[in-house]
């Protein structure tokens, strides 16, 4: 795993965000590029080329979802939002365009890290590791194979797929539309009664209390994110 | 005793009380009214617009603002001198009849608002279509205003004086002022001018004379005329000034030979008699300086009883517009009805018409005049007489409707029946005894028919008893005389059952129409006093104003609570709004708490009779009714019925309108002790953590400044410390997301963004969320696996269950285990949230929801108490219900139930 040695640019307008995030990162060995607004992060994001961005959804001279839809049309850089907890709807419109993940504020630096490598990890994974493993599940892509402690597990076709997508995107937040349009197609993008129905199943069979959830957790309000690591 | 022993013996020099009261009274209206000068003259030519010119002209040297309202100077140039230089409003100008007449214009008066105006010629009557039918009307309205008012007037206008007038000279006066307005003047200037001086000024051409009343002019401006017009004047003034004087030395207690109070009743009728009784009366009454009354017994068995309308309700305003008080009593005995009213009120002299029957119906049926003197006893009883061309029949004796044939010619066939009955058997029985037939028959009649086919039962009985039972039968001869005594017993009997049953079938319908009217008045009420806000009064008043009169209602009220400001329409829906007339009629009786519209003198054109809603002086709205055709004003009773409902209104009104800023005073307080306790909660919630935070940071600040003595210790102790500051700063966020949601909550701006969501999932949230704070607490979940799907907002709903989740750890030991259970019930899914902790006390259970309670305020307990009101705020938006309740075997169990269906969330309510 990626530990130190990348370029992140932290686009942020408090100053004592910037501040506290540049000295946790430089001090994981990262490099830190800082920027108070939109334009100044879009700048520096062509001059300093970063590999994670940092970027406050609410700046003062743009809307931190517009930040992202300029930024996508031209860089894949990942994108990694900070928001404050009661904007569920712009956290969704962020990743509906194009980011990687979100952090609500306030946060602890364990969770940043693990947001990070989980975003460095996407862009890496450009051959896919045909085994995915976390705790006692396994999920072999190559051969759709399910063990958990070994035992095989009985998925149906589409719990399989939701699975897969997940394991694809492990440790990122997936939001409602993103599974539904990548498991069941564009034209299902609503059927979020559907998706649940899944989720709800998919959890009695691999989690092993499926009201204390290991494996698949869910984002209020956002989406489902699957654990990557522990 | 005909009035009180108290009131004769008590030392004169005392103020009167009722007089002091009365005065106090009337200078407390008169704060605020402007001040009346009347100019009074005995006749025509006098120079009283002089005299009043001259007056406003020095008013005007002082300083005054002074405004010609109307001043008719007849083009005499030394009256147009005195003109110039007085502002003067220019007259309306109103067509009547191809003629253009001259009209004060009281609204550009009003509206210029001057200190003091002209009005001359008090008496004059208004061009048809104006506000007021009389310029005395235009002139109480300006002195409302607060605006003084000079006018003039001559003494033979004056209402009290009209008979005399006539007498006197021969001239009946047609525009009268009520005496009232004379006795309200704050001053009265009588311009005088011998007659001799005047007739001579007459002569020269200097009296203004309208050229086709030149004969009666002349036969006006006799010397004897003028001089009898002229004592007129003078007397009146005199009084004038003799009541002032009296009632000033009262004031001041000054000892003087104060006359025994004397008290007037003057006994009114529908007649036109009456009228004059009343002039009469109010003439004595201001000689004898006594306080005076009118009243008028009702018979229940008399005909229109009831309802006092036509001429007498029109002698019943004249009396009260000369300034008596006038009462209706009802009573079998005329007599005894005066008698027990003067006895009530004190009074000491009764005036009484000299009756119009003839003698023998006197003879027969008493006299009322008899009767009161009879029973009168130390009371003095005036009989005045009915001279000349006032004794014309009593109106209402008369009044009775057309005769039908129908009630005559079935009582005829009830008597024809009886005779067909008594044929068979008249040669066993005893002819006389054949009459209890008849008897029976014109009882039926009366019973059932009324009185004038009753009567004609009786005759008709005679006359076919005599044909075909009486020897010699077949004809209408008598053998026998004593037959005769027969016949006028039978036909005496006859009349009085007939009488008697005709009296006690009126009573009862009297009985009837006025427990009806009780009943109207309790129902009401009784309506009213349940009804919570004002569009339940409306309501109410209109139901009832339509099922009792069938009258068409509207309740006004001002848009501002309590303000005098436009009137905003309230009234139940789909009524149609007032037009701008309407409401400008509407808003004259609201402004001046006086009945306007039609049937009154005040803008009488208008569709709807205004009544005012008056509660101690103030208007608090104004009623507006109309029926069908304008009969339905008549009955002076009905008016007083309405009355009594209007007046019931405003005090309802009043009442929900105390009640609303009681109300509004609680709540405010209970807002200021909310804000109270939240300041008190929420300086300790947010000092108690950042306390901690500085004090570790600053700690560690210290440790680095000073690495050699080594600080506070070593790793162990730095991450300790370290856990405690992560830890409080997680408290701090959670406390000001608690208080940021509930003022969104109070502000009514929590948006539910619901979707179906699987409980299981948001139990999964809520307990990852705290998942540091439950550490190795046990925690049951019993969730059912088919639990269906619930429409919520996910984040809203966690944020509920992460807090009674903390608050059940918070409140039982920490080595006793949390249970959550989940359950359908019906429409709704349950979850419920157990400890084993104290419980709550029963008392308190439901507080619990209530902002800034916290029970068992055990010290080491923190938290705010917002948690459990924000989880209900939150909720109830999602149209679901709380409820908290202690286990069997110890312990909380708070719980929420949420409509399984998808609801159409209810938005937040406002605070």
């Amino acid at each position: 795993m990626t530990e130190g040695g990348l370029r992140i640019l932290v686009v942020d307008d408090e100053r004592a965000i910037r501040r506290f995030l540049s000295a946790t990162l430089t001090g994981h060995g990262h490099l830190v590029y800082e920027a108070a607004t939109g334009k100044d992060g879009l700048r520096a994001l062509s001059a300093d080329r970063p590999d994670v961005v940092i970027l406050d959804l609410g700046l003062p001279d743009m809307d931190g979802t517009e930040v992202i839809r300029q930024l996508r049309s031209w860089s894949q850089t990942p994108v990694i939002v900070l928001s404050v907890r009661e904007h569920e709807d712009d956290k969704i419109a962020a990743l509906d365009a194009g980011a990687d993940d979100y952090l609500t504020k306030p946060f602890g630096v364990g969770e940043l890290m693990a947001r990070i490598r989980a975003a460095i990890r996407r862009v890496a994974q450009t051959g896919s590791e045909p085994v995915f493993e976390v705790g006692d599940l396994k999920v072999d892509l190559g051969r759709r194979r399910v063990t958990l402690q070994g035992r095989e597990i009985g998925l149906t076709p589409t719990e399989y797929d939701l699975l897969r997508a997940m394991v694809r995107h492990a440790g990122r937040v997936l939001t409602q539309r993103h599974l539904l349009r990548e498991v069941w197609g564009g034209a299902y993008d609503t059927e979020t009664h559907t998706l649940r129905v899944n989720i709800s199943n998919l959890r009695h069979k691999i989690e092993p209390d499926p009201s204390r959830p290991q494996f698949i957790l869910t984002e209020p309000g956002v989406g489902y994110r699957l654990r990557a690591e522990r | 005793m005909g009035y009180n022993a108290e009131t004769m013996t008590t030392d004169d020099r005392r103020p009167d009380a009722d007089r002091l009261l009365a005065q106090a009274s009337a200078e407390l209206e008169r704060e605020g009214r402007g001040r009346l000068r009347v100019f009074l003259g005995y006749a025509a030519g006098v120079g009283k617009t002089y005299a009043m010119l001259q007056a406003a002209r020095q008013r005007q040297a002082e300083g005054v603002d002074v405004l010609a309202g109307y001043v008719e100077t007849h083009g005499r140039a030394e009256t147009q001198a005195l003109m110039a230089g007085l502002e003067a409003v220019p007259a309306r100008h109103v067509e009547y009849r191809g003629t253009i007449l001259r009209e004060p214009d009281v609204d550009a008066v009003l509206a210029r608002h001057p200190a003091l105006v002209l009005i001359d010629e008090l008496a004059h009557t208004n061009a048809p279509g104006l506000r007021h039918p009389k310029r005395h009307q235009d002139v109480s309205e300006l002195l409302a205003a607060g605006i003084s008012v000079y006018t003039t007037l001559n003494v033979q206008h004056l209402e009290s004086l009209n008979d005399a007038v006539a007498q006197v000279t021969g001239i009946t006066v047609r525009e009268t002022v009520p005496d009232r307005l004379l006795d309200e003047a704050d001053e009265i200037e009588l311009v005088d001018l011998p007659p001799a001086e005047l007739l001579q000024r007459l002569a020269e051409g200097k009296v203004y004379v309208p050229d086709q009343a030149a004969l009666a002019v002349e036969r006006f401006f006799r010397e004897g005329n003028l001089a009898a017009l002229r004592e007129m004047a003078l007397r009146r003034t005199a009084a004038r000034v003799d009541e002032q004087m009296r009632s000033y030395m009262q004031m001041r207690a000054i000892p003087g030979p104060w006359p025994v109070a004397e008290r007037l009743l003057v006994c009114v009728g529908p007649g036109p008699l009456s009228a004059r009784l009343l002039r009469a009366g109010r003439r004595l009454a201001d000689e004898l300086k006594a306080e005076w009354f009118a009243l008028h017994v009702r018979v229940p068995d008399g005909p229109g009883a009831g309802e006092a309308t036509g001429p007498l309700a029109e002698n019943l305003r004249l009396a009260e517009e000369l300034g008596a008080a006038v009462a209706m009593r009802t009573a079998p005995v005329v007599a005894d009805a005066v008698v027990a009213f003067a006895r009530d009120h004190n009074v000491t002299k009764i005036v009484v018409g000299k009756p119009l029957q003839p003698r023998w119906v006197e003879l027969l049926r008493g006299s009322i005049v008899d009767h009161i003197i009879r029973r009168s006893g130390e009371l003095d009883v005036y009989v005045i007489n009915s001279a000349g061309e006032d004794s014309v029949p009593r109106a209402a004796a008369g009044a009775r409707g057309p005769v039908r044939p129908r009630p005559y010619l079935l009582s005829a066939a009830v008597v024809v029946a009886a005779t067909l009955a008594g044929w068979p058997v008249h040669q066993v029985i005893h002819p006389a005894n054949l009459v209890m037939l008849y008897l029976v028959a014109v009882g039926l009649c009366s019973l059932h028919l009324g009185r004038g086919p009753s009567v004609f039962a009786s005759a008709l009985s005679v006359i076919l008893f005599d044909f075909f039972f009486v020897e010699p039968r077949f004809t209408f001869t008598v053998d026998d005389t004593q037959y005769v005594l027969t016949f006028l017993g039978l036909f005496s009997v006859g009349l009085v059952v007939s009488a008697l049953v005709t009296r006690v079938k009126r009573q009862a319908e009297v009985a009837r129409k006025r427990e009806a009217e009780t009943y109207e008045v309790y129902t009401l009420s009784r309506d009213l006093a349940t009804a919570a806000t004002i569009e339940d009064i409306a309501e109410a008043l209109v139901t009832r104003l339509g099922q009792a009169f069938g009258l068409e209602a509207v309740l006004l009220l001002p848009a501002a609570a309590g303000g005098s400001g436009a009137l905003g329409l309230q009234a139940p829906d789909g009524r149609p709004d007032l037009e701008e007339e309407e409401r400008a009629v509407a808003q004259w009786a609201f402004d001046r708490g006086r009945a306007a519209g039609a049937g009154t003198d005040t803008l009488p054109g208008a569709a709807m009779h205004y009544v005012p809603m008056v509660v101690a002086g103030r208007s608090l709205g104004v009623v507006g009714v109309r029926g069908k055709g304008t009969e339905w004003m008549e009955p002076l009773d009905r008016r007083r019925l309405l009355e009594a409902f209007v007046s019931q209104a405003a005090l309802a009104v009043e009442r929900v309108r105390l009640a609303e800023q009681a109300n509004e005073v609680e709540v405010l307080s209970a807002t200021e002790k909310l804000q109270t306790a939240l300041l008190n909660s929420v300086s300790h919630e947010l000092r108690t953590p950042l306390a901690t935070i500085t004090g570790v940071l600053s700690s560690l600040l210290q440790d680095a400044d000073d690495p050699v003595s080594g600080g506070v210790g070593g790793g162990a102790m730095h991450s300790e410390l370290l856990e405690t500051a992560w830890e409080e700063a997680r408290r701090l966020n959670r406390l000001v997301g608690n208080l940021l949601d509930m003022s969104r909550l109070q502000a009514g701006a929590l948006s539910l963004r619901s979707e179906p969501c699987d409980l299981q999932d948001i139990v999964g949230v809520s307990l990852a969320q705290l998942a540091d704070r439950i550490g190795d607490r046990a925690v049951d979940v019993d969730l059912p696996a088919d639990l269906p799907l619930v429409p919520l907002d996910a984040v809203l709903i966690v944020q509920v269950l992460a807090n009674l989740l903390d608050n059940a750890l918070k409140y039982s030991p920490a080595d006793t285990p949390i249970g959550i259970l989940g359950r359908l019930s019906g429409e709704r899914v349950l979850l419920e949230v157990s400890d084993r902790g104290p419980g709550i006390p029963p008392e308190d259970l439901d507080d619990v929801f209530r902002q800034f309670q916290r029970l068992g305020r055990d010290e080491k307990v923190t938290g705010t108490g917002l948690g459990l009101a924000i989880s209900k705020g939150i909720v109830e938006a999602h149209g679901g219900s709380v409820w908290a309740g202690n286990r069997a075997g110890g312990g909380t169990t708070i719980g929420i139930a949420l409509p399984v269906r998808p609801c159409t969330p209810k938005p937040a309510e406002e605070p």
